[in-house]
């Protein structure tokens, strides 16, 4: 058995500790001991992208990182988004559009959208399947989601 | 309908709007609500209402089986088969026992019983372990000795089916403790290949063929697909000694725990299934399940609940697939186009299950007054298939359409005026005219006209799928004293956005917003609601949510017209208020002010499903029946072949598609969009691929089991079509598996149009288009 570590993440802009063995993906920390589910597994090994979260602001996903490698880099969830000021346009246009059907990898849709619209506020189609090329969704929600982020993008001053 | 109901005479409205609507009479139940009017007419159904979970999908709230966390919850995981063949001798789990952790232990393939000892695939559930963490489970799991004697196997389709070949099965006893679902009758067999259900013959195919100016024949195969539901299966099981409470994945909450109170003999008031926002199922979550069934039972074993979710390989080795198949075709037409005899023979594989065959489209379709199938189910050592999205019709039209495509041909038809000459349906003749102007068929060349090395091409394709109905499906409707209203039933919403469109219908019937609605699915606590399959959810649910609801309206109004002093008649619900029609005491109040006069905290009603007014085609089982109308759709594909890669781009597609009254055009189009793209991944990329040496999958994952992404998503254009049928208090029906049936063989015929050679397999991968342009050698196909 491994040896379970005290290890101090910032999450959501919110310094958390919590006690872990090393092999403990940052995915799995955040939905088991830091409770926060928004966050989804589905492939387990960086195929599907359903697990996006920002690191510094950088869609990455959150399975393929192991929780100790985190450092003193910010962390920033589906459940973090938002910030308390309401949805984001993008939440908002992803339900406008209904870039959702079952939801299971809405929010890591969510997640690689917003972060384009972070660097590039008015992207071009081909940007934004560019920007979620690595994630699946199932229920094929593909061309609402490229509707909403352009929406979205719309919204902004130029 | 029984014969001792009371009814009454109504006038609805019927017809494709596009076409023009008329009116016809029903005899209806006479406590039915008034025939609903054409959705221009309407306030709240038929319009593009978001979902009523999008917020909590949106912002990661959203509460899927897997984030289901109990107080003292145990974590399992399951030991599968290693081999896809083998007799297992002896289990010892007496290490795992002894793990400091491990709190319950499972065996499912009993050595000592004769219907478990022998597993028939890898992957194959052989134990399952309930620990303090998914960890120690995972490591009880390396513990467990487990003695094998291997035994002879066979992966591959044409292998399976020589008589030499190794056999799945001994007997039918060795057969019947895997199969769980979709199962056909056990049929006398020869090896691996097991007599097929003859359904639909008619008339003499052969001398159909004497008759015939034409016949075309071709053989097809198609891939065996994985359903890759985002959320892989999952179940928390909670056994108490006051009953038993299951979360599951599921898109049958009521069939679920109908057999949880079945095989656990327990009353159906002691199980409870629960499943709040639930991540893709495709068919592949119909029913309990093996690995369900073990965490009830490591729950009742270590008093406490067990929360047991697959990971991404046993998904791919063990969740269900869509069975692959080999077909051969024969049409034989006059030179008028007329079909003079049509048959199909199928081998397909379901792994170690059944119902692999192609479905009844060949059947259906065209009018041929001389058919005949042979659909054959073989037996090879792979994971058991399960429905997915149009099982049979899907694999089914690829090598139907296809051939309809080479018959038009060889008489020099059109492809479209060909199936307007030998399709019955009006639905699909109107959905062929508009789609064909959508797409610009006028544009479409001969084939492999285009002169540089990429070649477009134009292709149509149809599809015929059965309206659903699940008779045994109910809703509770609410009026509480402050002006709140709730919807109540256990039908889940896997996506489709059914709990949004209860919530319109309920708010159409009560005047008020969707917003107002508080819809409570997805719990057996609720009354019981129809299965997420078979595209019967809203054909099932919406007309006994309205009728419940119309119910509970007039109670209020009966309530009122006491309190008012006026006709129980004199009220009408719109607009959040509701209006008091007496020439003395004409006045508007608020629904909350109305609901504030009630007597009691709360009324409510309850309804059931109706059969639909013309009554059924036929009972399917005792909770379901098949409507009269099928659901047609019609979808054209535009695509771009590169001859020197041989990667075919789909560009465009135009889907055009019937759901009789469409509900909520944003949520059709997702569905169709979803549809169209699991369609497009199927005709170029998804192939389970066994390895026929090991007998095991070699590309158990979501990234060498290919799927389309953003990157490969081409325009897609939805029609749908308002088609009244006056059938129920909504006229609507289903879209999901009417949406996926037809994109892959349309993609193909476009192929075809393209390049002028015909693809016959699934996948069109790079590697398949070249070797169909003789560019490489034939790959030997995949199995």
């Amino acid at each position: 058995m491994t040896v379970a570590e005290e290890i101090t993440v910032r999450v959501n802009g919110v310094e958390r500790s919590l006690r872990c063995e090393p092999q403990v993906t940052l995915a799995e920390a955040l939905r088991g001991p830091l409770e926060l589910t928004g966050t989804k597994i589905a492939c387990n090994r960086g195929a599907c992208s359903a697990c996006t979260v920002w690191l510094d602001g950088e869609p990455v996903c959150a399975c393929m990182l192991l929780l100790v490698d985190v450092g003193n880099r910010s962390v920033t969830t589906i459940e973090g988004l938002a910030d308390g000021n309401g949805l984001q346009p993008i939440q908002r246009a992803f339900i406008d559009h209904d870039a959702i059907q079952c939801g299971f990898c809405t929010p890591g849709l969510v997640m690689s959208c917003a972060a384009l619209l972070n660097v590039t506020a008015h992207p071009t189609a081909d940007q934004v399947r560019g920007a979620i090329a690595g994630h699946f969704c199932r229920c094929g929600t593909y061309p609402h989601v490229i509707e909403a982020a352009l929406a979205a993008a719309e919204g902004t001053p130029a | 309908m029984t014969d001792d109901e009371i009814l009454r005479t109504e006038r609805f409205p019927v017809g494709i709007s596009s076409m023009g609507v008329s009116e016809a009479e029903r005899r209806i139940p006479f406590d039915e609500p008034a025939p609903l009017a054409p959705n221009d007419e309407l306030q709240v159904i038929g319009k593009p209402v978001p979902r009523v979970d999008a917020v909590a999908k949106v912002t990661g709230a959203a509460r899927f089986t897997v984030d289901v966390k109990l107080p003292h919850m145990l974590h399992a995981r399951i030991l599968r088969a290693p081999m896809p063949h083998a007799r297992v001798r002896a289990i010892d789990a007496s290490a795992a026992i002894g793990l400091p952790g491990v709190r319950a232990v499972d065996i499912i393939a009993n050595p000592n019983a004769p219907s478990t000892a022998t597993i028939h695939y890898a992957g194959e559930p052989i134990a399952a372990v309930a620990a303090t963490d998914a960890g120690i489970a995972e490591a009880a799991l390396a513990l467990i000795r487990v003695e094998y004697e291997a035994l002879p196997f066979v992966v591959d389709l044409d292998e399976a089916r020589e008589t030499t070949a190794p056999r799945v099965y001994q007997d039918r006893e060795e057969r019947r403790a895997l199969l769980d679902e979709w199962v056909l009758p056990y049929l006398p067999r020869d090896g691996n290949v097991q007599q097929a259900v003859p359904t639909g013959n008619r008339g003499d195919v052969e001398g159909g063929l004497l008759q015939a100016d034409v016949i075309v024949s071709g053989d097809y195969r198609t891939s065996v697909q994985t359903h890759c539901c985002l959320e892989p299966h999952a179940i928390v099981a909670d056994w108490r000694s006051d009953g038993l409470t299951v979360y599951a994945s599921t898109q049958f909450t009521a069939g679920v725990r109908a057999t949880l109170a079945q095989e656990f003999a327990l009353p159906l008031n002691r199980v409870r299934v629960v499943v709040a926002a639930m991540g893709g199922g495709f068919g592949s979550k119909s029913s309990l399940r093996e690995f369900g069934r073990s965490a009830v039972r490591l729950s009742r074993q270590a008093h406490a609940p067990v929360r047991l979710v697959l990971d991404r390989k046993e998904e791919q080795l063990d969740s269900g697939n869509r069975p692959g198949t080999w077909q051969r075709l024969r049409i034989g037409a006059r030179r008028d186009g007329s079909l003079t005899s049509l048959s199909v023979t199928s081998y397909g594989t379901a792994g170690v299950g059944t119902g692999a065959g192609v479905g009844n489209i060949a059947q259906a379709l065209y009018t041929c007054p001389n058919f005949e199938s042979a659909q054959y189910d073989v037996f090879v050592n792979a994971g058991p298939g399960s429905a997915m999205r149009g099982p049979g019709n899907t694999p089914g039209a690829f090598g139907l359409e296809q051939t309809i495509d080479e018959l038009a041909e060889r008489l020099q038809f059109d492809p479209l005026k060909l199936r307007d000459g030998i399709d019955p349906s009006p639905v699909r003749r109107e959905e062929r005219r508009i789609g064909a102007e959508r797409i610009g068929w006028s544009r479409r060349h001969e084939p492999g006209a285009d002169p540089g090395p990429v070649k477009r091409g134009l292709g149509v394709a149809q599809s015929l799928w059965s309206a659903n109905v699940q008779t045994n499906a109910s809703c509770e409707v609410r009026i509480y004293r402050d002006g709140a209203v709730e919807l109540l039933s256990s039908v889940q919403d896997i996506g489709t956005g059914i709990g949004t469109i209860l919530a319109q219908v309920v708010a159409e019937e009560l005047g008020l917003h969707p917003d107002q609605i508080a819809v409570r699915i997805g719990d057996t606590d609720f009354p019981a609601g129809g299965p997420s399959y078979g595209s019967r959810t809203t054909a099932s649910t919406t007309p006994p949510a309205r009728t419940a609801a119309h119910r509970v309206r007039e109670m209020l109004f009966q309530q009122l017209a006491v309190h008012l002093g006026v006709s129980s008649s004199a009220f009408s619900a719109h607009d959040g208020v509701i209006s008091v029609h007496d020439d003395a005491k004409q006045r508007d109040i608020s629904f909350r002010e109305a609901a504030a006069i009630l007597r009691t905290d709360r009324i409510g009603a309850v309804c059931s499903r109706r059969d639909d007014y013309l009554g059924f085609r036929h009972a399917a089982g005792p909770d379901a029946a098949i409507a009269r109308q099928d659901l047609g759709g019609v979808q054209f594909a535009e695509v771009a072949v590169d001859t020197e890669t041989g990667i075919v781009r789909v560009e465009r597609v135009v889907a055009v598609q019937d759901c009789g009254r469409p509900m909520n055009p944003l949520l059709i189009e997702s569905q169709v969009q979803g549809g169209v793209l699991m369609g497009l991944s199927y005709a170029l990329f998804e192939e389970r691929l066994m390895d026929r040496h090991t007998g095991l999958m070699v590309n158990p994952n979501l990234e060498q089991y290919k799927l389309a992404g953003s990157r490969e998503t081409p325009a897609i254009e939805v029609v749908v079509l308002e088609n009244y049928q006056g059938q129920s208090a909504t006229d609507a029906y289903g879209i999901a598996e009417p949406s996926n049936i037809a994109t892959a063989p349309a993609i193909a015929n476009a192929v075809y149009n393209a390049i002028g050679v015909r693809m016959h397999e699934l996948p069109m991968t790079p590697a398949r288009i070249l070797a169909a342009l003789g560019k490489v050698p034939a790959l030997e196909h995949a199995g």
